[in-house]
C-alpha cells in the first residue's frame, strides 16, 4: 500500500467518513490501488481510465450497501474493501424514551446522536451517555448525516417536529426510519405525507408505530422495542 | 484496519517497516470474516487477527517476507474438514489473504 493511500485512508478512518480501497489481487499491476470517497477525486496508481471510472462506481455503490469483497474486472481480480461511518442511531426528540434508547445503543455498537432544538430536553445532565446532542431543527440537523448505516427514530409526537424528520429521512440512504405513535397518529401522518409530496414506496418503509411488538409501556420498554426493532433490520430478519 | 491503526502508528513512530495482511475471500466457517486484517513489523511485532488463530504463523512469515522484497501477494488457506484440524484450519474452511508491505515513502 503506498503511503499516500494509506495516509487518505487512515485520516478517513479517524476522521470516521465514508472510504474504500481497491486493490488489485491476481492479474497484472498486482497490489496497485484505487482510494475512492464520496464527492472526492479518485487517488489512483492505476492509468487505464475506463477501469479506475468503473471501479470508482462500483465502489460507491457498495460503500452505500455497505458491502465488500473482490470484483473481476477482465484478467484482473480486485478487492474492494469499504469503510461506511460507523452504525448510528440518530434520535429526533430528546425525550425519556431517547434517554433509555441511548443507553441501550451503545453496548450494541451504535453511536448515539439526539436532536432536538428545545434546549430544556436536550441537556447534558439528561444526554452525558449520548456521543452527540445536536440543537437543531431535525430537517438541518439530518442533512449530511443520513447514510445506509444510519437509523432515525422520530420521537417528539408533534407533527411540527416530526414531519420535516420524516420528508428528510425517509428519501435517504437511511437504513431504518420510525416513528413514535397509534396507528390513528400513524393514518394521519401517512396522509401528511403524501400530500407533502413522499411517494408509497418512501411512506411504506416507515416503521410506525415503531418497535417490537413486546407490550412496551415504560419508557425504558419502549425503549427496548426500538432497539430490538433496529438490530433485526440490521441483522436482516424484518 | 480501524483495529490496527494504533499499532501502525506507534511502530511508524519506532521507525520499524510495517506489512498488513488482509481477508479477501473465505468459504465454508471462518473465524474472521472479508476484511479481517492483521499487521507486522520488521520488529516481529504483530497486532490484530485474520482467523482464529490457526494461519497466523503462516501469514506473520510471509509479511515479513512482503517487508523484505516489497512485493504484494495473495495466499490460499484451504483444507478438506477431515484433515483441517492438524493442517491447521480447524474450522474447515479455506480463506485467502493478500499481504502486501505498507510504503514508506510516497
Amino acid at each position: 500500500m503506498q503511503k499516500t493511500i494509506y495516509t487518505r485512508l487512515r485520516d478517513a478512518i479517524t476522521r470516521e467518513v465514508p472510504v474504500a480501497v481497491a486493490t488489485v489481487i491476481t492479474g497484472d499491476d498486482v497490489g496497485a490501488q484505487v482510494l475512492i470517497q464520496p464527492d472526492q477525486a479518485v487517488i489512483s496508481m492505476l492509468n487505464d481510465t475506463a477501469l479506475v471510472e468503473q471501479i470508482h462506481q462500483d465502489a460507491l455503490a457498495m460503500l452505500l450497501a455497505g458491502e465488500q469483497g473482490i470484483r473481476i474486472y477482465g484478467e484482473r481480480q480486485i478487492f474492494i474493501e469499504t469503510y461506511p461511518p460507523p452504525a448510528t442511531i440518530i434520535m429526533v426528540g430528546a425525550v425519556h424514551i431517547a434517554v433509555a434508547l441511548t443507553t441501550f445503543a451503545k453496548p450494541l455498537g451504535f453511536r448515539t446522536i439526539v436532536v432536538d432544538a428545545r434546549g430544556a430536553f436536550a441537556t447534558g445532565e439528561r444526554f452525558g451517555h449520548a456521543d452527540e446532542l445536536v440543537h437543531a431543527w431535525p430537517d438541518e440537523a439530518l442533512q449530511g448525516r443520513l447514510h445506509s448505516n444510519t437509523a432515525v427514530v422520530v420521537l417528539t409526537h408533534d407533527p411540527k417536529l416530526d414531519d420535516p424528520a420524516l420528508l428528510v429521512a425517509l428519501p435517504s440512504a437511511a437504513r431504518y426510519v420510525g416513528a413514535l405513535g397509534s396507528t390513528k397518529t400513524q393514518a394521519a401522518r401517512v396522509l401528511r405525507l403524501r400530500d407533502a409530496g413522499l411517494n408509497d414506496a418512501q411512506i411504506g418503509r416507515l416503521y410506525a408505530p415503531i418497535g417490537l411488538p413486546i407490550g412496551g409501556r415504560t419508557p425504558e420498554e419502549i425503549g427496548l422495542s426500538i432497539m430490538a426493532q433496529i438490530v433485526a433490520v440490521r441483522n436482516g430478519k424484518i | 484496519m480501524r483495529d490496527v491503526v494504533a499499532a501502525i502508528d506507534t511502530w511508524q513512530q519506532r521507525g520499524e517497516r510495517v506489512a498488513i495482511a488482509t481477508v479477501v475471500r473465505t468459504l465454508g466457517s471462518s473465524p474472521r470474516g472479508v476484511g479481517a486484517k492483521m499487521v507486522v513489523s520488521d520488529a516481529g511485532n504483530m497486532a490484530g487477527s485474520v482467523s482464529g488463530g490457526c494461519i497466523e504463523g503462516a501469514v506473520f512469515t510471509a509479511c515479513q517476507q512482503a517487508i523484505r522484497t516489497g512485493q504484494a501477494t495473495l495466499m490460499h488457506f484451504g483444507v478438506p474438514d477431515e484433515s483441517a484440524w492438524e493442517v491447521g484450519l480447524a474450522c474447515g474452511g479455506t480463506i485467502d489473504v493478500f499481504i502486501e508491505p505498507l510504503g514508506i515513502s510516497e
